[in-house]
């Protein structure tokens, strides 16, 4: 049977073979050095009973996890089993802060959708949170990920053979792409536009965001967009994004958040510009969640995004 | 045993799943692997979280009509929780990811046990 290629790597993969192998060739400060080390001529040779220890220990540590894991999934399904119905409306969890925000929530913060309600009013700084998450989050991968410039100012990107070519000369894909990528965007920024009219919201929407842009970067190559999207508008773009939640989350609980008067008007629910500062929120995290994402994808595949700076 | 393994299926499954990201998390000795684990028990959580929101024959907190009632809604509160678990699920995983890229290029390996003698090899 001969299965497609990327299958049969992973199937290696699980079996132990090494994906990557290491390029005999590779120079590099640690490579030549990591080649001087391990080679097998020059390694001492472990006893024959310090080995045969080792293996022992191996199989006992094996042995010793299965059965911890084991105890932990069957401590846990025992609690399963005394655990409330599934479904039941009398649950303990089904308490009196649900009802509340079921009930007050339309009068109160104004969206039709209880969950974009309750995550960007009542809790809005746990949302806040989440934000600053990502962020930093991208803030590590970068400090970690970006490619450093040779003397000449080209990217000195690590070689690794299984980097997926960029821009691959595939017509069904790039047409694929060409519908896919306008109707993604356009639905991503749907999603975000009416978070607190219908399920969805920024997360969701701004995820759908990014990946059409990784879809188009993947088709059409990322010099275009390189042009634009560079540190320096990821910088902005975030920035401005999470200052504006802030400060708008600052009104509201400086004139009281909680129902008080805040002279921000809720509008009929069910409209679009409706529900107070959720629709700006909304904005906000896709925007932060978008750029995130893509961040996220070409640090991951070329150490780097845009070519300013 | 308690009465109620089969109907609450839902976080049994969850509860399974959490088992077997927690047995790669210790069997499996390739960092990409670890890192598949702790995704699954993240899911598993998430699972867990969904399925405590659910009551049966209720819709989606999504308020249709005029009845603003809690006799025809599910519970919100689960599903900003789990929002919450997958952003920052996604961070972890990114940040991981880049660990292990970076231990790659250091050592050309994704074996833990190969990196630590190589490292104990370079410190000798």
């Amino acid at each position: 049977m001969k299965l497609p290629r990327f299958l049969a790597v992973f199937l290696n993969w699980v079996e132990g073979e090494e994906v990557f192998p290491v390029p005999e060739q590779a120079s590099g400060p640690f490579h030549s050095e990591r080649i001087k080390k391990a080679d097998p001529k020059k390694k001492p040779q472990t006893p024959g009973r310090k080995k045969d220890h080792s293996k022992l220990l191996s199989a006992l540590y094996s042995a010793l996890s299965v059965i911890v894991c084991l105890t932990v999934i069957l401590t846990l399904l025992t609690t399963v089993s005394w655990l409330p119905r599934f479904g039941g409306d009398h649950n303990p969890v089904e308490n009196e802060v649900y009802t509340r925000y079921v009930e007050r929530e339309l009068e109160e913060a104004g969206a039709v959708n209880t969950v974009a309600g309750m995550i960007l009013d009542y809790r809005a700084f746990d949302t806040l949170g989440e934000s600053n998450v990502l962020f930093i989050a991208v803030c590590s991968v970068i400090i970690l990920l970006r490619a450093d410039r040779k003397k000449d100012g080209s990217l000195n990107i690590p070689e690794l053979e299984s980097t997926p070519e960029e821009k691959p000369d595939d017509i069904i894909f790039r047409c694929a792409a060409m519908i896919l990528m306008p109707v993604g965007l356009v639905f991503g920024i749907y999603v975000v536009l009416n978070g607190h009219l219908s399920a969805g919201g920024g997360f969701s929407g701004g995820a759908i965001i990014g990946a059409s842009m990784i879809l188009y970067v993947r088709a059409f190559g990322s010099e275009k967009l390189d042009k634009v999207f560079t540190f320096s508008t990821y910088k902005w773009i975030t920035f401005a994004a999470l200052i504006t939640y802030t400060l708008l989350k600052t009104w509201s609980f400086y004139t009281g958040a909680n129902g008080l008067e805040s002279g921000i008007p809720l509008g009929k629910p069910g409209a679009i510009l409706s529900a107070g500062l959720i629709l700006p929120l909304n904005i906000c995290v896709g925007l932060v969640v978008a750029c995130t994402m893509y961040a996220f994808y070409s640090l991951f595949s070329k150490g780097g995004f845009g070519n300013g700076q | 045993m308690g009465s109620n393994l089969m109907t609450n299926y839902f976080e049994a499954t969850a509860v399974i799943c959490f088992g077997i990201g927690f047995t790669m998390l210790f069997l499996n000795k390739n960092l990409i692997k670890k890192v598949i684990g702790f995704n699954f028990m993240d899911s598993s959580i998430f699972l867990f979280l969904a399925s405590n929101g659910y009551i049966s024959g209720r819709i989606s907190p999504i308020i249709t009509n005029s009845s603003v009632s809690s006799e025809n809604y599910i519970n919100p509160i689960p599903a900003g929780l789990v929002l919450t678990g997958i952003v920052v699920s996604v961070s972890v995983t990114a940040f991981l990811l880049a660990l292990t890229t970076r231990l790659y290029l250091r050592y050309h390996t994704l074996e833990l046990d190969e990196m630590i003698r190589l490292s104990n090899a370079e410190e000798t």
